[in-house]
């Protein structure tokens, strides 16, 4: 199976090369999120010891509405250059653009994450009382289950009115379980309680992104043929 | 089929006064919460009412998508089979089941299911499908309003909350917005394969619902919330009154889609002929 | 009790409006097929 993930490769390597070269994506993603988090340590004192409490679902909205900016011009480049045409008729599996498109934008989300912990760190002095390494995975499949849906989704709305709120407006009731694992697991992480564990929610993440990953691969096919 | 319309909705009407006057004079008064607890028996009927057009907007939709090619009809029916099969099976196998769930239950509902699947596919064409589709999540939306609307209604009094996040009306709430996306999707889309994706995003609804009970599910028993709703025994009178209101409101249902099932086919003739009469026309005549 | 008027009264307040849409949508057709068929003519 060389082929198909050729493509993906040489896919991912062009939009990396693209968006290193351009940064778009990253900084609108990187002063979205920095606003965010400002604005919400306005809403409340972010240092008080109450604050470790939510502080987990927090972090997570401003990911989330950061990459739904990363997400909403996903497909934008490809539309515009008739990219999407020549794949139709290409014998290439739509599954390997697929999987192109969903590790670029998880790479780039994932470097947003890695550049605004530190951020986070600092103006809500977090610090995990409980397994900090938990933290991890929970990111790992956390951001996988936002882009790998987000993806999916900012395909079937291009041809669309108001493009940029239906991608959310399909995303979010879809990534609910996606989320409230999140944020739970974030949170007994956080304030350590030993008598919880965020084991439960990082196998229900596991879990939920094994079987959306399998949806979306299974479906794309069809959603691209029907733009 | 259209003569008896105007009957059925005389009956249908009437039916519907009779259960709502069993509702709230026949029916006995709740021991602890008093006449407020008369709301369940349009708060309950309404959800069973919800889920099952959007259960049959589920299988029409995947028909949809199936039978646009012969091949994948065939292994659809024999996965559909296979997944009645297993979870009868299943059923009886697994232990232990979450609370309140009996094994006959699960396999009457399987079968139900798969009944369904291959009756949907009988009565309705290939583009007949997505008409359905789109008829039974209009009006599942109006009857899931209903349920999150009364729901907090009886909450309050009773609970003192209008609102809480455990399973059933989290799982609600979530079948709700997903259903009105799948609406905006379909009113929005200017795609013209519109109907292939809604039925994509209906597909990929139905995977999420029983993921969102089950997330919370296991919220509820790490964190224990107020237990809402039914579980234990019923009152035999109240359970009557409720089944009562459950089959008038399933007559109703059955009016509301099939008026707005007609209205829409309407639509798309109309559409058509309008196409096609833009196509013949002998130029130059702007309407 | 004031909360199980409201209910009800929502309930088929909700089902009404839905109602009206599908009514006013079809009132609508009827009156573009009579135009189409009178230009038929």
């Amino acid at each position: 199976m060389s082929a198909p993930s050729g493509i993906t490769l040489a896919t991912l390597t062009k939009d990396i090369r693209l968006e290193w070269r351009s940064k778009d994506a990253i900084n609108s993603m990187l002063f979205f999120a920095l606003l965010v988090v400002v604005v919400f340590s306005f809403s409340f004192d972010p240092i008080a010891e109450e604050s470790r409490h939510i502080a987990g679902g927090l972090v997570w909205v401003g990911f989330l509405f950061a990459a739904i900016v990363a997400l909403n011009q996903t497909w934008s480049r490809e539309l515009r250059n008739q990219v999407l045409d020549a794949y139709r008729v290409s014998p290439a599996p739509a599954n390997a653009l697929f999987l192109a498109k969903a590790v670029g934008n998880f790479i780039f989300v994932a470097i947003l994450e890695a550049l605004m912990t530190p951020l986070f760190i600092m103006f809500y002095k977090l610090r995990a009382l409980g397994p900090a390494w938990q933290l991890l995975p929970v990111a790992i499949l956390g951001t996988w289950a936002i882009v790998v849906n987000g993806t999916f989704f900012a395909a079937m709305s291009l041809r669309t009115r108001s493009r940029e709120i239906m991608l959310p407006l399909l995303l979010f009731p879809v990534t609910l379980p996606a989320l409230i694992s999140m944020v739970e697991a974030t949170n007994v992480i956080l304030v350590g309680d030993p008598t919880t564990s965020a084991k439960f929610w990082i196998v229900l993440l596991a879990t939920y992104d094994v079987v959306f990953t399998t949806g979306c691969l299974a479906l794309f096919e069809t959603v691209l043929h029907a733009e | 089929m259209k003569k008896a319309f105007p009957i059925l909705a005389i009956l249908t009407a009437a039916f519907l006064s009779y259960a709502w006057y069993e509702a709230l004079v026949v029916a006995p008064r709740e021991q602890t919460m008093g006449d407020v607890q008369r709301i369940f028996y349009y708060h309950v009927p309404s959800a069973w009412t919800a889920f099952l057009l959007f259960a049959i907007n589920f299988l029409a939709s995947i028909q949809y998508l199936v039978r646009r090619n012969p091949k994948s009809d065939q292994i659809a029916n024999w996965i559909v089979i296979a997944v009645g099969v297993l979870t009868s099976i299943g059923a009886y196998v697994i232990r232990p089941l979450p609370q309140d769930v009996y094994p006959s239950s699960i396999v009457t509902t399987a079968l139900a299911i798969v009944g369904l699947y291959f009756l949907i596919r009988k009565l309705f064409s290939e583009q007949a499908t997505d008409i359905l589709a789109l008829t039974t999540a209009e009006v599942g939306v109006v009857f899931c309003t209903v349920v999150l609307v009364t729901g907090p209604l009886w909450a309050r009094p009773v609970w003192g909350i209008w609102w809480t996040w455990d399973v059933r009306l989290t799982s609600t709430l979530v079948l709700w917005l997903i259903y009105v996306s799948y609406l905006v999707l379909r009113r929005f889309s200017t795609s013209g394969q519109t109907p292939v994706l809604a039925a994509a995003l209906a597909v990929f609804g139905a995977l999420d619902v029983p993921l969102v009970y089950f997330s919370i599910w296991i919220f509820r028993t790490q964190h224990p919330q107020p237990v809402i709703g039914g579980g234990g025994s019923i009152d035999p009178r109240m359970l009557h009154v409720l089944l009562i209101n459950w089959l008038a409101f399933l007559c109703f249902a059955f009016l509301v889609c099939w008026s707005r099932y007609h209205v829409e086919r309407l639509q798309r003739e109309v559409e058509e002929t309008q196409a096609l009469e833009a196509l013949l026309e002998p130029g130059g005549n702007v309407r | 009790m004031t909360f199980l008027f409201a209910a009800y009264t929502l309930t088929w307040v909700i089902h009404i409006l839905y109602l009206i849409t599908v009514v006013r949508r079809y009132s609508r057709l009827k009156r573009e097929l009579s135009e189409l068929n009178r230009n038929k003519t």
